[in-house]
């Protein structure tokens, strides 16, 4: 329906058109009657036009895209300085970094040697300490046992001569008796001391 | 009331009759266009170009917009030895661009709907591209009528023929502009008047087709603009570098 409608909307917008173009009037552009004063004016105006555009602003136009091309290739240069700068800036960071930790390594390594050298030499020091206190200790107690055989034996020698006086009530020589005392301990020692 | 829809081409004095000699030069309605269209770039232009800020304000984006396109226009078709015509080119565009646009305001005249003002536009650049032809290129010029790697035979039928095209150009491209205007601002009068003959009942549907044709018309306005300039571009190319 639309469809039709439009169709003869059309047909009919054509022959108006046609009927128009036919019309006495006809097209004004084929009149000549302002052709030579259109001339004159469009040379004169587009003359003008284009003076001033290819002298006053043009020139201005292109100088600002200039002007703004090379601004904007200062800046790029000027941000890729400063990265390559960040960038140095960063390397040395880590470069100083770097040296720091290995610095700290060896400090630390150094602190340790000589810990455990102090460590070692204390400890040999005192090893040292304990084994002359040992040796002392050592040398006191078989002291102490070769004095108390002999003091045993005087002990010995003077018990038996009391005892010989009290029993039999005379002087006996120390001397012998201390002789017999020996014989007896020399025996013994040849069965050991037991401790 | 003018039902015509022709009436809207008329061309009429304002202001008094100036004559030199016999000839008549009155300002009319039609240079009254034309120097708007030409103020309205100019303005619109010098306030782009006055301000010069890293980050272009609109106007200013505007014309730095406008400049970039015709350059990239004329280097994609033209090469760099148009440069030089860069500005005429540039004028050549905004000029018919701005006298499309005024012309659809209701009530305007539109300037490029007259084949005596792009008869004049076309026969200027037909004859500076022949003058800038020979200039360059002396008689080798003429090469341009011979394409290379034609049979012999056929030689004689393809530079008539080829001479033919050349002289027709200013033809064409006055043509194509002309009719293009007319027809498109007498399609929208026809319409108009179709929405007052048929009333608030059926005046519907012209009416809508007259939006829509507006919008069309605003492309054409650009596109018929774009290709004069365009036209121009590869007039002066041959001209420029002859590839024959």
């Amino acid at each position: 329906m639309t469809k039709k409608f439009v169709f003869y909307l059309n047909l009919f917008c054509f022959f108006t058109f046609f009927k128009v173009l036919a019309a006495d009037e006809g097209m004004p552009q084929l009149n000549p009657e302002f052709w030579i004063s259109q001339i004159f004016w469009l040379t004169l105006i587009f003359g003008s036009l284009y003076l001033l555009l290819s002298k006053l602003i043009l020139p201005k136009i292109s100088n600002n895209l200039e002007i703004r091309k090379s601004k904007i290739a200062e800046n790029i240069e000027a941000a890729e300085m400063q990265r390559e700068k960040s960038e140095q800036k960063l390397k040395d960071y880590e470069k100083i970094i770097n040296n720091a930790k290995n610095e700290a390594k060896i400090i630390f390594n150094q602190a340790r040697e000589k810990i455990l050298i102090d460590i070692n030499n204390k400890k040999d020091s005192l090893e040292k300490e304990i084994d002359e206190e040992i040796k002392k200790v050592e040398e006191e107690i078989t002291n102490l046992k070769n004095k108390s055989s002999e003091k045993i034996n005087k002990i010995a020698i003077e018990a038996s001569s009391d005892l010989i006086k009290q029993v039999i009530g005379a002087d006996v020589n120390n001397s012998n008796i201390s002789a017999i005392v020996e014989d007896i301990s020399k025996k013994n020692e040849g069965k050991g001391y037991v401790n | 009331m003018a039902t015509n829809p022709m009436h809207q081409f008329n061309v009429y004095r304002i202001g008094p009759e100036i004559k030199i000699g016999n000839i008549d030069i009155s300002f009319t309605n039609s240079s009254l266009f034309m120097v708007i269209s030409s103020v309205a770039i100019l303005v619109l232009l010098n306030l782009g170009a006055k301000k010069n800020s890293l980050i272009p304000n609109k106007i200013q984006l505007m014309a730095e917009l406008s400049y970039g396109f015709v350059s990239k226009m004329i280097s994609d078709t033209a090469g760099s030895k148009a440069k030089p015509y860069f500005s005429f080119i540039f004028s050549l565009f905004m000029f018919v661009l701005f006298c499309n646009m005024f012309g659809m305001i209701p009530y305007s005249f539109t300037v490029t709907s007259h084949i005596i003002v792009t008869f004049v536009l076309a026969a200027f650049i037909f004859i500076g591209v022949t003058i800038i032809g020979f200039l360059k290129h002396g008689f080798g010029y003429l090469k341009l009528f011979v394409p290379s790697g034609v049979p012999v035979v056929l030689l004689p039928l393809i530079v008539v023929i080829e001479i033919i095209s050349y002289l027709s150009r200013p033809i064409s491209l006055s043509v194509r502009l002309f009719a293009n205007m007319m027809a498109g601002h007498t399609m929208m009068k026809v319409f108009g008047g179709f929405v007052i003959s048929l009333g608030i009942v059926g005046g519907w549907l012209p009416l809508s087709f007259s939006v829509a044709l507006t919008g069309l018309e605003i492309l054409v306005a650009f596109l018929q603009a774009y290709v004069f300039a365009i036209l121009t571009c590869i007039y002066l190319n041959d001209a420029l570098n002859l590839h024959h």
